[in-house]
């Protein structure tokens, strides 16, 4: 796999130039943040067509869910900013402070993780199942919770990601680079995030 | 600007050497063998199917072991033979045409075509290998489970599939691990594609310009691209599916469906969904199988002419216009799914826009071949044969992509006959020829040229024997998926039952030619030199077979075009592409 330092890269000289002047790993985030583009593509085309092949598809949200979202879509974008803030330090080589911004950014990730399960218990609590919910089509339910949990497995896998990244960082083991990648895949869970509000929270605001 | 060059040293145990092997090679034998496991299981089906279609009374001795509620006293039950159709068409479309002319070539020789000593990430590599055979694992469970594999076949069209137990055998515990088998399938085939697209782009040899890279070097690129999409797509379809078996959502179940008596709890999905999904996956899938075929072919037929093709840039980009045009015809297997009839049409136009670069590339591979002195080798066979399929099989696609038509054809033979040689026996072709081909330098032995030309002539003419007539039977009215014709209106067709079905035993038992030539030649054939076939591109540049590192920890650079053959001036008939030699007109790519 790839080594950390390379003081000098000895690639250049004995290899034709990449098409794309970024490091290999980084391509590969690139890349898995296409093919996880698409695959979250599929999901919301799935809701889509249900929720538009649904005659009863029910509409549950009060305004203090609709609170909650964008109280959690705003960590999530403070998080993006904090995370570039991170990627900054790093390129100038300010260790201390990039870890730092790093950590901040994993607990932006966490509160977020925190305040959606929290959505989810209250969800939980009003009868909303996989299968069920108290107000209509029960893919209600099954659609929410798929979405908005792969979601969540992406941010939780953030947070893990960047905690290790930001300590391996600060041991000196890993470089810049590290933390460019890890920040790219973090703006795309929040990019994600931008699809998911107004999906699946605006559109099933309550009518007044 | 990569650092992710070969990290890993020469392996030291026989553990780390051959079974988690980092190496790329390795991992590519590997590939190969776990598809040639997968296709003698699939065929073995395949014969079983025939076996009960023209024989429905005859018992298969021993079959009862394999399933005893399937085939008791070794008669086989409409139900199993459903089950052995799934598993045949799983077999053949994951483990087989997307392992083998993809996985197991690409992993081998992509990076030695373009100058690399690996893989960008050789663990990555291995844990692709390693999650596919667990899915390949997974999925032969289900013949060992009480109810036994599933019945709804490869494509596990809902709501069959999603409802579980009721809908009928295999439909329990089977089908689920279907959907797990495939689940995991898709992981590996991305950990592939990030790979490949990553190795192509960023370890190619000084020299090794995008263009100069050999047409199977492109082909695999353009593949892995195709993959990276279209099984990104099949994973959330089969994890929706997986949800609606054992969380009770019904992603793919509509309300009120009454299935063995009972109403079904589910409410609210549309099994055209599943369709549209797996479809979206699965057409690109038909050119994830057939465009490494396609590399493979024209890389050999352009040794064997000892000229390039007529154009290489044109061969590229016919490539890339199918695989582009790929993601927008799915829904033209869906033309009888009660899709809405406007849509039929407007997938109609792409799929018959698709036949363009298709064609375009059929006339170049023949016009190519017109006037040249073709060396008859068992490879170059092959890839004759490989666009004699294409074009036969092609040819049938202009009827069925139109709705008109299709509302006829639809679940016939004739599409069965359709997509097995367009797909399935031209990419195995691609597979043969590719093996009859390079196997000299995976094992550093070479194949027996008679053996395999032999092997030859009994498969092609054994397959147009086997598939030509499933159009006629198509065009008769014969659908497909039934077990048993012998009761009904199609009795008359019997006799062309037969007929295919006995061409099908002698066809599958001529390839125990093919895995004797292999399993001998592998031992005892004659030592392979370096460039057996004289020709151009970097594998051909190493021993046979190559060192760990495939250039032995020199950096090749690259001075030619790929294909610098019949060069004027040169001293020899053919310049490799690591040759300082210069002429003074080189063949333009």
């Amino acid at each position: 796999m790839s080594q950390a330092n390379l003081a000098v890269d000895p690639h250049a000289a004995v290899m034709e130039e990449s098409l794309f002047a970024i490091p290999s790993s980084k391509l590969v985030m690139w890349l898995f943040i296409i093919s996880d583009a698409v695959t979250f593509a599929a999901f919301l085309f799935a809701y889509g067509y249900i929720r538009n092949a649904s005659v009863d598809w029910p509409t549950p949200f009060e305004s203090a869910s609709i609170w909650n979202a964008l109280l959690m879509t705003f960590i999530l974008v403070t998080s993006s900013l904090t995370v570039l803030f991170a990627v900054r330090a790093a390129q100038n080589d300010d260790r201390a402070a990039a870890f730092k911004w790093t950590m901040i950014t994993a607990a932006g990730g966490a509160l977020f993780a925190i305040l959606h399960l929290r959505e989810w218990s209250s969800l939980i609590g009003q009868g909303v199942r996989l299968f069920q919910n108290p107000w209509g089509s029960p893919m209600f339910g099954a659609t929410f919770f798929t979405i908005t949990g792969l979601h969540m497995l992406h941010v939780i896998g953030g947070v893990i990601a960047l905690t290790v990244v930001a300590l391996t960082y600060k041991a000196g083991r890993y470089s810049a680079k590290h933390i460019e990648i890890w920040a790219l895949y973090w703006h795309f869970v929040d990019i994600v995030w931008m699809f998911v509000v107004p999906l699946l929270y605006l559109m099933n605001m309550k009518r007044s | 600007m990569s650092e992710a060059a070969a990290q890993h040293g020469p392996p030291q145990s026989f553990i780390w050497k051959y079974v988690f092997s980092l190496d790329h090679k390795i991992i590519g034998l590997q590939y190969y063998a776990l598809a040639l496991v997968a296709v003698f299981i699939g065929m073995f089906l395949s014969w079983l199917m025939r076996f009960h279609l023209v024989w429905p009374n005859a018992a298969i001795p021993g079959l009862q072991l394999l399933s005893k509620n399937g085939a008791p006293d070794g008669l086989i039950t409409p139900e199993y033979y459903l089950s052995l159709l799934t598993m045949h068409g799983t077999l053949m479309v994951f483990f087989v045409l997307t392992n083998a002319p993809f996985a197991a070539f690409g992993n081998y020789f992509l990076p030695i075509q373009i100058g690399a000593e690996d893989m960008a990430f050789p663990r990555f590599n291995m844990m692709s290998f390693w999650t596919t055979f667990v899915a390949f694992v997974v999925l032969l469970a289900a013949f060992v489970v009480p109810d036994g594999p599933p019945i709804s076949g490869w494509t596990a069209y809902a709501p069959l599939s999603a409802i579980g137990k009721d809908a009928g055998p295999g439909l329990g515990m089977g089908q689920n691990l279907w959907g797990i088998s495939i689940a995991i399938f898709c992981i590996a085939s991305l950990l592939g594609s990030l790979n490949f697209i990553a190795t192509t782009l960023d370890l190619r040899a000084k020299g090794m310009t995008l263009m100069r890279m050999p047409i199977s070097t492109w082909a695999w690129f353009i593949t892995s691209c195709i993959a990276l999409l279209a099984f990104a797509v099949l994973l959330p379809a089969c994890l929706l599916l997986i949800l609606d078996r054992v969380a009770g959502t019904s992603f793919f179940i509509p309300a009120g469906l009454v299935v063995s008596d009972r109403l079904q709890p589910h409410s609210g999905g549309s099994p055209l969904l599943w369709q549209h999904l797996f479809w979206f996956f699965g057409h690109p899938e038909v050119y994830i199988a057939i465009l490494p075929a396609m590399g493979i072919v024209s890389h050999i037929l352009i040794n064997s002419m000892r000229k390039p093709l007529l154009s290489h840039k044109v061969v590229i980009g016919s490539m890339m216009a199918i695989g582009f045009l790929s993601y927008m015809v799915w829904g033209h297997h869906m033309f009888l799914s009660g899709m809405n009839p406007f849509s039929a049409l407007v997938f109609s136009f792409p799929t018959l826009m698709i036949t363009i670069p298709a064609t375009i590339l059929a006339l170049i591979w023949l016009g190519s071949l017109y006037g040249s002195r073709l060396q008859i080798t068992a490879a170059s066979l092959f890839a004759l044969g490989f666009i004699s399929m294409f074009v036969s099989g092609g040819v049938s696609g202009f009827f069925l992509a139109q709705p008109a038509i299709d509302i006829y054809l639809h679940a016939t033979y004739f599409v069965v006959g359709h997509f097995h040689l367009v797909m399935g026996v031209a990419a195995i072709f691609g597979i043969f020829a590719g093996t009859y081909f390079w196997m000299p330098k995976m094992t550093g032995r070479m194949m027996n040229e008679t053996l395999g030309k032999i092997h030859f002539w009994l498969t092609f003419v054994g397959t147009y024997c086997i598939f030509m007539p499933f159009h006629y039977l198509g065009l008769a009215g014969n659908v497909r998926r039934y077990s048993s014709f012998v009761d009904d209106f199609m009795a008359p067709l019997m006799p062309v039952h037969k007929f295919i079905t006995i061409a099908a035993l002698c066809t599958g038992a001529a390839q125990l030619i093919f895995l004797y030539n292999l399993v001998h030649s592998r031992f005892w054939g004659p030592v392979a030199p370096e460039n057996p076939w004289n020709a151009t591109s970097l594998e051909w540049t190493i021993p046979s077979p190559p060192p760990w590192n495939n250039f032995g920890g020199i950096h090749p650079v690259v001075y030619h075009d790929p294909y610098q053959y019949s060069v004027e001036g040169a001293k020899e008939d053919f310049i490799m592409q690591n040759s300082p030699e210069q002429v003074e007109t080189p063949i333009p790519s």
